[in-house]
C-alpha cells in the first residue's frame, strides 16, 4: 500500500570507512543503553538466566530481554562495553552480537510504531461503534431514528478520521507538493469526499451514509501500513550516525613524540605507529618493525602475512604481533578503503531503482480510482439530467468500493508473515524489498572465509603429539595474540592440558614465541625460525631443543554449510564460490562442498565484476559474504546476505543478516521467498477480482453502504487468511 | 424506541472504555514483547510478591 515506499536510506559507503578504521583506543562512552541481538533465546528459562546473571554483573544497572525481537537491552554504566557482555553471554551459552549503531535510534522508531498502533486502535474502536449503529439502520430503522443514528455515527466518524487519517493526508499532501501522484492521494480524496457527502446526506435525511465504510477503510489501511512499518523497522541501518560517532584516529610520530590525530589530518609522508592488535589506518610502507599482518577482512586470506621494513600495508589490515611504524603513502580520500567505499556507494545507488510489485500495482491503480468516480459522476449527471445529489452519491459509492482496502493488505500481510517465519529461523530481513528480490535469484555466490567457514583456525592433529610437547606448546601459545596461537591455546585448554613451567617467555614479532623449559630453548612459530621443514598447509611449529613438532590447522566449516549448498543445488540454483584466499584452500573447500565453479585470489573488484557480468547475462545473483572485501559485491548483487559475525560495513551493505551461526536458513529463505511471491500475486488478483465484480454494481447505482462494508471486510479477511497460509 | 435513549449512550460509553483501556495498555508498553510476556508468567521469581516497580519508558 505504501506506494511511495522508500527504502531506508542505507549508506554502507558512509560506514565502510570508519568501520574498518575504527581504531584501538576509542573514547570512553557515557552511561548508555547497549543493544545486543541474542538469537538463541527461546524460553522463560533463558529470560531469567540472562537477566539475573547480567544484573549481578559489574557496571550493569538493569537488563531486559525482549523475546519477540530476541534482543537484550542493557542499561550500562560508563566503561562497560558491549563486548564484555557478549563474552559473559558466551559463557552462559548464548551467542550474542552487538547491534548496529543504527538500531540504537530504535526509540524513535518505537515511537512511530506506537503512534501508528494508537491510530489503528482508535479507528478500530470507532469502527465497532459505528458498525453497531449502522446495523440498526440496515435492519430497517427509518425516519427520525435513522437520521439520529446517522448523526451519532458522524459524531464518532469525524473525529476518528481527523485523528486516524493523518498519515494518509500527510503523505498525500507531501506527494502533491512534490508534484507526484501516489496511492495516498486517491485514498485521502475518497475518505474526505465520502465523509462530506455522508454528512450532507444525513443532514438532509438521506437514506445512505457511508460512515462505517470510511472508518473501516481507514482501519484496514492502517493495519496494512502498521504491518508494513514493522517489517521495515526491524533493522534500519543508520549508517550516517555510525559514521558521525566514530572519529577514526591514528597515532602520529613527530620526532619520536606520539600524538593522536584524526586520520583526516594525516598527509603523505607522515609516520604513524600501529600497535599490535590495532588496525592500520592508512595505506603506507613499513618504515620500522617486524610483525604479522592479518589481511582476512580486506582479501579473505586466512593466513597472517609476515611483514617487515619495506612491505606495503593497506588501511583496514590488522597488525598482530609487533609494533610497526608506517610511512603514509595515501590517506583519506585516496586510500584503498575509501575507494572501496566509493564503489559501494555507486553500486547502492544503482540498486535503489528497484520497483516492487506493490508499487507496480499501485501505479496502475492510483489514477484509475478518481478517474472512475469522475466518469461515473459525469455520466450520471448526463443520464439523470443534472441530478447533482444522485450523481455525487454514485460517484462516492464507486470511490469507496474501488478504494484498495485489500490491496493495502495484500503485500504487507504476506511480507510480515514471511519475515516472521524467517526471523524465527534466524534470518533478519533488513530491507522491505529484499524478499521480493530474493524470489528472483537463480545464482548464489558464497564467500569462503567467515561465510562458508567460521574464519577461525582449529588444530587438526593434537592427538599425534605427546603430552609434554602439548604442555610446552600451551605455555608458549598462551603468551601470544596471534590467531594460530590463540586457537592452539584454546584447543589445548579444552583438552585439559596444563601448561608446562616455561621461563623467560618472549615474543619475537613476526616469528613466534620463545622460552626456556628444563634448561632447553623452546620455540613456537614459523618453520624457518624454529628449524622445522615448512609444510604446504596452515601450521605452527614447535621446537624443543633439536626436536620439532608440527601443529596443523584447518578452518572450521560453518554449521549448515554443506546442507545449504546441497539444498540450493537441489532447488536448481547455480552455486559458486569466490574467495580472496589462495587457490589450494579454495579448491579444497569447493571439492568438500561439491561446488564446481570456484575462483580464488579474487580482489573485491573482481567479485563485483563477476556479479555485474552475471547480471548482464540475465542472471540474478544472491551474494553471501562477510568481509570488507565483500562489501562491493554485496551491494552490487541483486540481493545479499551476511552473517551476524560480519563487519559492520558488510552488514550495512547487505539486505539480510543471519542471526545465528548456522547457514541453513539461507536455503529456507530462498524457498520461502518463492512461496511468498506466489501468495502476494494471488492476493493482488483476489482484490482485483472483487473490484471487477463490484465496480459495475457501484457504477450502475445499485451499491448500498451495506454492500461497501461487506465487500471491504470480506476481501480484507480473505487476503489476510491467504497470507497466513504461508508455510 | 425510547430504549435507544439509554442503549446508545451505554454502547458509546462501553466503546470509549475499551478505547481508554487500549490507550493505557499501549502507553504501558504491553505490546512491545508479546512472546516474552507469555513466557515470563512461567518465571517463579515473583510468585510471592510482585517485581519491584521500574520506570522503563
Amino acid at each position: 500500500m505504501t506506494i511511495a515506499s522508500m527504502r531506508p536510506s542505507a549508506c554502507p559507503a558512509c560506514d565502510a570507512a570508519p568501520a574498518a578504521e575504527a581504531l584501538a583506543g576509542r573514547a570512553p562512552l557515557p552511561d548508555a543503553r547497549l543493544l545486543l541481538s541474542v538469537p538463541g533465546v527461546h524460553c522463560a528459562g533463558c529470560i531469567s538466566k540472562i537477566e539475573r546473571n547480567l544484573t549481578d554483573m559489574e557496571g550493569v544497572n538493569s537488563a531486559r530481554l525482549n523475546l519477540t525481537l530476541k534482543r537484550l537491552s542493557v542499561d550500562a554504566r560508563a566503561g562497560l562495553e558491549a563486548k564484555d557482555i557478549v563474552a559473559r553471554l558466551d559463557r552462559l551459552g548464548y551467542e550474542a552480537h552487538e547491534m548496529d549503531a543504527g538500531t540504537i535510534s530504535m526509540t524513535e522508531t518505537e515511537k512511530q510504531g506506537r503512534d501508528l498502533l494508537m491510530r489503528v486502535g482508535v479507528s478500530g474502536f470507532a469502527m465497532m461503534n459505528v458498525m453497531l449503529l449502522s446495523v440498526a439502520v440496515w435492519a430497517g430503522a427509518e425516519g427520525a431514528t435513522r437520521d439520529m443514528l446517522h448523526l451519532i455515527s458522524a459524531m464518532i466518524a469525524i473525529p476518528t478520521v481527523a485523528f486516524a487519517g493523518q498519515p494518509f493526508f500527510r503523505n498525500a499532501w507531501r506527494a502533491l507538493r512534490a508534484g507526484r501522484m501516489d496511492m495516498d492521494g486517491p485514498i485521502s480524496v475518497a475518505i474526505l469526499l465520502t465523509l462530506f457527502i455522508s454528512l450532507y446526506e444525513s443532514l438532509l435525511s438521506g437514506a445512505h451514509a457511508y460512515f462505517e465504510a470510511v472508518v473501516m477503510l481507514i482501519f484496514f489501511l492502517l493495519v496494512g501500513r502498521y504491518l508494513d512499518f514493522r517489517a521495515r523497522a526491524v533493522a534500519r541501518s543508520a549508517a550516517q550516525e555510525l559514521a558521525a560517532l566514530e572519529v577514526p584516529r591514528a597515532t602520529r610520530l613527530n620526532d619520536g613524540q606520539e600524538s593522536v590525530v584524526s586520520v583526516a589530518d594525516l598527509v603523505v609522508g607522515d609516520f604513524v605507529l600501529v600497535r599490535p592488535g590495532g588496525r592500520v589506518p592508512v595505506d603506507g610502507v613499513i618504515a620500522l618493525g617486524q610483525s604479522e599482518i592479518d589481511r582476512s577482512l580486506l582479501t579473505g586470506e586466512t593466513l597472517p602475512v609476515f611483514a617487515e621494513k619495506g612491505h606495503v600495508v593497506s588501511a583496514g589490515e590488522v597488525n598482530l604481533t609487533g609494533p610497526l611504524q608506517v610511512r603514509v603513502t595515501a590517506a583519506g580520500k585516496d586510500s584503498s578503503l575509501h575507494r572501496m567505499a566509493d564503489l559501494v556507494a555507486n553500486a547502492e545507488s544503482a540498486r535503489m531503482r528497484y520497483t516492487t510489485i506493490a508499487e507496480r500495482a499501485a501505479a496502475a491503480y492510483a489514477p484509475t480510482i478518481p478517474l472512475l468516480a469522475l466518469g461515473a459522476f459525469i455520466v450520471w449527471m448526463y443520464l439523470s439530467g443534472g441530478d447533482l445529489r444522485l450523481s455525487l452519491n454514485i460517484a462516492v459509492a464507486s470511490l469507496i468500493i474501488t478504494c484498495p482496502c485489500a490491496l493495502g493488505l495484500a503485500v504487507p500481510a504476506v511480507v510480515t508473515s514471511a519475515s516472521g517465519k524467517l526471523f524465527r529461523k534466524g534470518l533478519l530481513i533488513k530491507d522491505g524489498t529484499a524478499l521480493e528480490r530474493l524470489a528472483e535469484v537463480d545464482t548464489v555466490i558464497f564467500d569462503k572465509t567467515g561465510t562458508l567457514t567460521m574464519g577461525t583456525p582449529v588444530p587438526t592433529n593434537l592427538e599425534q603429539h605427546p603430552a609434554d610437547d602439548m604442555r610446552v606448546a600451551l605455555a608458549l601459545a598462551a603468551a601470544s595474540s596471534h590467531p594460530l596461537a590463540v586457537a592452539l591455546a584454546r584447543a589445548l585448554t579444552e583438552r585439559g592440558v596444563q601448561p608446562a613451567p616455561v621461563d623467560d617467555i618472549t615474543e619475537q614479532p613476526g616469528y613466534g614465541i620463545e622460552g626456556f623449559w628444563q634448561g632447553q630453548r623452546v620455540r613456537l612459530g614459523r618453520a624457518g625460525w624454529v628449524g622445522a621443514d615448512a609444510r604446504a598447509m596452515t601450521a605452527a611449529y614447535l621446537g624443543i631443543g633439536d626436536r620439532t613438532r608440527t601443529f596443523t590447522f584447518a578452518d572450521q566449516l560453518r554449521p549448515g554449510a554443506a546442507e545449504v549448498v546441497q539444498a540450493l543445488q537441489a532447488q536448481g540454483k547455480a552455486v559458486r564460490l569466490m574467495s580472496g584466499d589462495v587457490p589450494g584452500a579454495v579448491a579444497d573447500l569447493a571439492q568438500r562442498l561439491g561446488i564446481d565453479h570456484w575462483q580464488a585470489e579474487a580482489l573485491p573488484q573482481d567479485k563485483a565484476a563477476a556479479i555485474a557480468d552475471l547480471h548482464a547475462r540475465g542472471h540474478k545473483v544472491l551474494m553471501v559474504g562477510d568481509g570488507l572485501n565483500d562489501t562491493v559485491a554485496l551491494s552490487t548483487a541483486h540481493v545479499s546476505i551476511s552473517p551476524a559475525s560480519a563487519l559492520d560495513a558488510a552488514r550495512a551493505a547487505s539486505d539480510m543478516v543471519l542471526l545465528g551461526r548456522d547457514l541453513s536458513p539461507v536455503a529456507d529463505a530462498l524457498r520461502l521467498s518463492k512461496t511468498a511471491m506466489q501468495r502476494i500475486r494471488e492476493n493482488l488478483w483476489q482484490s482485483g477480482i472483487y473490484n471487477i465484480i463490484f465496480v459495475p454494481i457501484a457504477l450502475l447505482g445499485f451499491a448500498t453502504p451495506l454492500w461497501a462494508a461487506f465487500v471491504m471486510s470480506v476481501s480484507s479477511i480473505t487476503v489476510t487468511l491467504n497470507a497466513l497460509r504461508l508455510k | 424506541m425510547e430504549v435507544l435513549a439509554i442503549l446508545i449512550p451505554v454502547s458509546l460509553f462501553l466503546g470509549l472504555m475499551g478505547l481508554v483501556a487500549f490507550v493505557w495498555s499501549l502507553r504501558k508498553g504491553m505490546y512491545d514483547d508479546p512472546e516474552g510476556d507469555s513466557q515470563r508468567i512461567l518465571d517463579p521469581r515473583y510468585d510471592d510478591k510482585p517485581k519491584p516497580v521500574e520506570r522503563d519508558d
